[in-house]
């Protein structure tokens, strides 16, 4: 038996690992990426709180958290590729175009 | 050291080594591959935690079709190796000292409180599917079926995004 506390610290790790790329990276699409990486660190807790309550709601949170993560992938991905097309870069620094 | 604890630290130390290369990748392909390893070893910690329907689902949904996507637009776009300007490789330093404290923070904080969590004995007679499929569509059902809307929008916000504008 793992103890929960072992699930959350490395959830945390994990999350902090996609703070770190988020800010750090400048690729769009792998900054879109880091993204993910949080919100798969956030599942973790919440299917390891599931586990050690013997409730299923965290399980089921996880689901919704999956199906949003899958449109907001859709929306992001579409949103990328016209930044792509107008702006021909995919470096977030050459996206200033409200930048004075 | 037990056989569950032993599988624990090698799913994690697979995990967390893929989220950092992900970081240090420079091409987005290899970050990619890097987070697909990451997102199969989550699923083996699911199973772990017993919860078999959650895992089988990161793998077709995350790391099957979520990440087909990246992939696809990785290689639509041909995206090339990421470039740092001096400003942003100086901001690498304290964005990750700022890391580490939000990242200690927030364990310290939640493992206190999962200390504290009673761990109730896995009885192990009822199924997780089974009651996952009870509670989504019994509990759950009218937060479902606003996700069924939420995909329709999203599909339709995509193809609007991507479609070319006609002349």
């Amino acid at each position: 038996m793992v103890p929960t506390s072992y699930y959350v610290v490395l959830s945390a790790i994990l999350f902090g690992l996609g703070v770190f790329a988020f800010i750090f990276k400048r690729n769009i699409i792998t900054i879109f990426m880091s993204i993910e990486l949080m919100l798969n660190a956030v599942n973790l807790a919440f299917v390891a709180f599931s586990q050690a309550l013997g409730k299923l709601d965290g399980q089921v949170f996880v689901l919704f958290v999956i199906v949003v993560a899958a449109a907001e992938a859709a929306v992001g991905l579409g949103i990328i590729i016209l930044i792509a097309r107008n702006r021909e870069t995919l470096n977030v620094e050459r996206v200033d175009l409200l930048k004075l | 050291m037990t056989a569950p604890l032993v599988v624990f630290f090698v799913l994690a130390a697979l995990a967390v080594i893929g989220a950092i290369s992900l970081i240090l990748q420079k091409h987005p392909i290899h970050s990619a591959l890097s987070l697909i390893v990451v997102m199969v070893a989550l699923a083996g910690l699911y199973l772990l935690l017993g919860a078999e329907f959650v895992a089988a689902v990161q793998i077709i949904v995350y790391g099957g079709a979520i990440m087909v996507l990246f992939v696809f637009v990785i290689m639509l776009l041909n995206a090339g190796v990421e470039e740092h300007t001096s400003i942003s490789k100086m901001a690498g330093a304290p964005g990750l000292l700022l890391v580490v404290a939000l990242a200690g923070v927030v364990a310290a904080t939640i493992a206190k409180s999962a200390a504290g969590v009673q761990a109730v004995p896995q009885t192990g007679e009822i199924s997780s599917t089974l009651g996952i499929s009870n509670m989504i569509f019994k509990d759950f059902v009218y937060p479902f079926e606003l996700t069924s809307f939420l995909i329709l929008v999203a599909v339709l916000g995509a193809t609007v995004l991507a479609q070319r504008e006609k002349t």
